[in-house]
């Protein structure tokens, strides 16, 4: 028994099977990243004066790995011309130089980005102690020119082990720029680039703070969207990259020999759903690093 | 096999070849033939024995918490003593059930009944097995994703049930599982930061949305591809049509409460606060979280499933009753087309009034008189649909069989589940009756003498094609006439139990409410308790003459030939018991669904692969033009 329009198309549809199937799941895939960015979108019209942060994102790393994501939209489309030329040798070189983008893409977001977050630390103050610490947040001049407010002091801790000691009453952190000149218009946008931590150290006495975090999911409604918006990309972006893989090997070689047509089908839809997990990237980008 | 375009190359053909000599050795082992098959109609029996019994289980859960609401703190007799070597020595201490337990049962009752029994039977058990032979096809488009589809449920399930079993007991937070309580029960200390029944019910939800997704993708894309020739929209049963809109329920609304689930996950596992507000306090003492989240979140985004959800459990059952119904008038579907656009109308509108059941959060007039408003809307094509079932009856020979008595109750319960809702949609009088038995009994109203009793009714007309022979009609019988009078016992005091305030998650079953004092015909809301739990557990009773009959008449049921009730549609030209890939010739469609009694005929059905002579097309231009293509 075999299944029809499997590879041929159905004269009054004008489609192959997976190709409906393909739309379809990418149908219920926006519906699952429209439900985490509604999320955002909530959280972040909820969320308090001075709670939602800016500018903690590496931009230019983001930008080249958005630049990357899209050079490898291009490449899988010519992978797929190569194929319906009939030029696997081409094909192959495409697919590579695709599954590499991906590749490199989850490098630097687990080696680069990632990582980094884990050891940059926010003290949130309690509002009544944010007057003792305005030589770091600056409030006076910030009330004055009708910005937000500052709540948190944020940079390295040098003291870990202030967080499960007791005895130790006070946390030493070295401040990001923003904290260690709050006061300079410099700082009144956040910076392309984030300026690495001065070594500008403020001790900060624990019965002042509300809470202390570092740069993970726990710090914060945004940073809780972050890694979890960019985690399920990243897992979709892994699949791509199997599947591509699964099509770039020997294996696929055979199907190819059997009927091009019908891998160059499968790398129609593979490249549909990987323009989607592109695309979903889009949405990350603007969200998340720029405003 | 459709004609090879220019693109078919040679390999194409030596393809057809390789089927041709498996075809040969066609005999796959018991394995790959029963457990693991890509068969659509193996998978849907697979679905379909899961799924019953789930539904018993998830039956048998409700019958322990009857006997708590009956008889609040005594022992439960026999069982009770039983029970604590299942669900561990805290469920059930010296037979009396702890609040905990209680909890457990009630949370669920509900999940497994709708996502683990009605949604895998009505859904993936009959549209597995009936949608590619009502069309007219070999198989599922994606065979190896259906298997996928039904694997995934299996490991959810087993998922689900396995979390009755880690410390704590499975999840207690109602099969809602709204939050702040989901995301700070079975926390802390004593309890796995995985293995606990609140984070296994969401990592099994996981999979039981994969499977769904899978499934409902191979349903459309099944329907739109693999329809037989002549086969066109408007000639499809109405079956077919209701599965498509119920595919793609479930392909859009399921989504966002995957996105709610991960985010709970995240809440659970790595300290976020999607969901927890700022300033949380538990057992006394702040907790330790960022906060600026939403509870209401969750809410938004569950019941943007949980609305196009009920539809998915209400549309495979109009689906079948349609089906049934006109076999068994043997006349016409009365008004086919209204029928189809009021389904569409339906799929539609069920993504736009999930927020009625937010009533009580104090969104603001605004936004409750918009989802009103909807609300109401949607009843006029559910009212189009029950009519169009009332009117086909009309004037028809009936024959009560079993399948049949099975509908004809469908129709009265289903109108009364739908009537009572008209208070809920409405703000104001939804404010009183928000979470009471009466909320419990006007839902239940639609899916349990409704939906379930459809499922029965379709287990028992396509029975004969599953296995070649029908089920005995007078245990049939036996199971009906029981089973319909307890649900009536069951659930219509509960509207009295509602309209007295009693709260529907109440562990004591409204012992210490003074208004459940009150008398209603008779006896006391609280006392009313009695009757409905020994209903509920003859009605228990009365399916075990269905269970008998079910594995009996596999192997000495009556013996009938391929179309036994007389039927049109494209199913009954399969052989019985359908061999991989189905027909043994490929069937070309050439009329509608539903030409019974057709004048001029020697038999009263015409089937769809009947072709149409030239003498009929004459009269039938002159009578009935639109029906003639």
């Amino acid at each position: 028994m075999e299944i029809p329009y499997t590879i041929s198309t159905r004269p009054d549809t004008g489609l192959w099977n997976a190709k409906i199937g393909i739309w379809l799941f990418l149908a219920s895939e926006v519906m699952l990243f429209g439900g985490l960015f509604s999320a955002y979108v909530f959280l972040r019209l909820d969320a308090q004066p001075g709670e939602w942060p800016h500018g903690l994102l590496n931009v230019p790393i983001g930008t080249m790995n958005t630049a990357i994501l899209i050079l490898s939209s291009v490449t899988v489309v010519l992978a797929w011309a190569a194929l319906k030329m009939r030029r696997y040798n081409a094909y192959w070189w495409y697919m590579l130089a695709t599954i590499l983008c991906g590749v490199i893409f989850l490098f630097v977001k687990l080696y680069f980005e990632w990582p980094q977050k884990f050891s940059h630390y926010g003290v949130f103050l309690k509002p009544e102690a944010r007057e003792k610490y305005e030589q770091y947040l600056g409030n006076h001049r910030r009330e004055e020119k009708g910005l937000e407010s500052r709540i948190e002091i944020t940079g390295h801790l040098e003291n870990h082990e202030a967080l499960t000691d007791p005895n130790i009453k006070e946390y030493e952190i070295a401040m990001d720029p923003v904290n260690a000149n709050p006061d300079s218009p410099a700082m009144d946008r956040p910076h392309f680039i984030p300026l690495p931590a001065t070594d500008k150290v403020a001790k900060i006495e624990k019965e002042d703070v509300e809470r202390i975090s570092s740069f993970g999911p726990w710090h914060s409604a945004y940073f809780a969207s972050y890694f979890t918006i960019t985690g399920l990309h990243g897992a979709h972006v892994l699949g791509g990259v199997l599947v591509f893989l699964y099509m770039w090997l020997p294996v696929s070689k055979k199907v190819y020999q059997r009927n091009p047509e019908h891998l160059a089908n499968r790398v129609e839809v593979s490249g549909l759903f990987w323009h989607f997990v592109d695309l979903v990237w889009i949405f990350v980008f603007p969200l998340f690093y720029l405003l | 096999m459709d004609a090879s375009t220019s693109l078919e190359t040679h390999g194409e053909d030596r393809h057809h070849h390789e089927a041709g000599h498996e075809h040969e050795h066609h005999e796959l082992g018991f394995w790959r033939k029963y457990i693991f098959s890509t068969d659509h109609k193996v998978i849907g029996i697979q679905y379909g024995l899961c799924g019953l019994v789930f539904l018993f289980f998830g039956f048998t859960l409700m019958m322990i918490m009857r006997w708590q609401l009956a008889y609040p703190g005594q022992a439960l007799p026999v069982i009770g003593e039983w029970l604590p070597y299942f669900f561990g020595a805290g469920s059930m201490p010296d037979g009396k059930m702890t609040p905990e337990f209680y909890n457990s049962l009630g949370a669920m009752h509900g999940t497994i009944m709708i996502f683990l029994g009605v949604v895998p039977v009505a859904f993936a058990a009959f549209g597995n097995f009936v949608v590619p032979l009502q069309i007219g096809a070999p198989d599922m488009t994606f065979p190896k994703v259906n298997a996928a589809s039904f694997w995934a449920f299996a490991v959810g399930g087993a998922i689900m049930v396995t979390s009755f079993f880690v410390p704590g007991g499975a999840a207690k937070s109602g099969w809602t599982s709204y939050v702040p309580l989901a995301a700070i029960a079975d926390k802390g200390a004593g309890y796995n930061l995985i293995f606990n029944g609140q984070s296994l019910w969401l990592i099994g939800f996981i999979f039981l949305i994969t499977s769904s997704l899978l499934g409902a993708v191979n349903f459309i894309t099944t329907i739109i591809q693999l329809r037989a020739k002549g086969l066109t929209w408007m000639r499809l049963p109405f079956f077919v049509w209701s599965q498509f809109v119920t595919a793609f329920l479930l392909l859009l609304a399921f989504p966002p409460l995957e996105a709610a689930i991960v985010m709970q996950i995240m809440d659970r596992t790595a300290a976020t606060s999607f969901f927890l507000p700022a300033g949380m306090i538990v057992n006394g003492a702040p907790v330790n979280i960022s906060g600026g989240g939403s509870p209401l979140l969750w809410q938004h985004l569950f019941w943007f499933l949980g609305h196009p959800e009920v539809y998915v459990l209400i549309l495979p059952a109009f689906g079948i009753v349609g089906e049934i119904l006109a076999n068994n008038s043997r006349k016409p579907l009365w008004g086919y087309k209204s029928l189809v656009f009021s389904v569409l109308v339906i799929g539609f509108l069920s993504f736009i009034v999930w927020a009625h059941h937010m009533w009580l959060t104090g969104m603001g007039s605004t936004v409750s008189a918009f989802f009103q408003t909807t609300t109401l809307l949607i009843s006029i094509p559910s009212v189009i649909i029950l009519s169009a079932f009332f009117i086909s009856l009309w004037g028809g020979s009936i024959r009560f069989n079993v399948p049949m008595l099975w509908v004809t109750a469908f129709l009265p319960m289903f109108g009364i589940g739908g009537l009572t809702g008209i208070p809920l949609a409405f703000n104001s009088a939804d404010l009183y009756l928000h979470d009471t038995y009466y909320v419990i009994a006007h839902f239940h109203y639609i899916v349990a003498p409704g939906t379930i009793f459809a499922l029965f009714a379709g287990v028992y007309y396509w029975f004969p094609k599953a296995t070649g022979r029908t089920m005995n009609e007078f245990w049939g019988k036996v199971h009906f006439w029981p089973s319909l009078i307890c649900m009536n016992v069951i659930f219509l005091p509960m509207f009295l139990q509602g309209m007295l305030g009693m709260h529907r998650r109440w562990y004591d079953g409204g012992q210490g409410w003074t208004l459940a004092g009150e008398h209603i015909w008779g006896l006391t809301g609280f006392q009313w308790n009695t009757p409905i739990s020994w209903a509920a557990w003859i009605m228990g009773l009365a399916q075990i003459p269905f269970i008998i009959n079910f594995f009996w008449s596999i192997k000495h049921g009556k013996k009938v030939n391929d179309n036994p009730w007389e039927a049109t549609t494209l199913e009954w030209t399969a052989p019985n018991r359908p061999p991989h890939g189905n027909f043994v010739t490929t069937p070309v469609a050439y009329r509608g669904p539903y030409e019974y009694s057709l004048p001029g005929r020697d038999k009263d059905y015409t089937m769809q692969n009947e072709p149409v002579e030239e003498s009929e097309r004459r009269q039938r231009r002159r009578t009935e033009p639109a029906l003639v293509h």
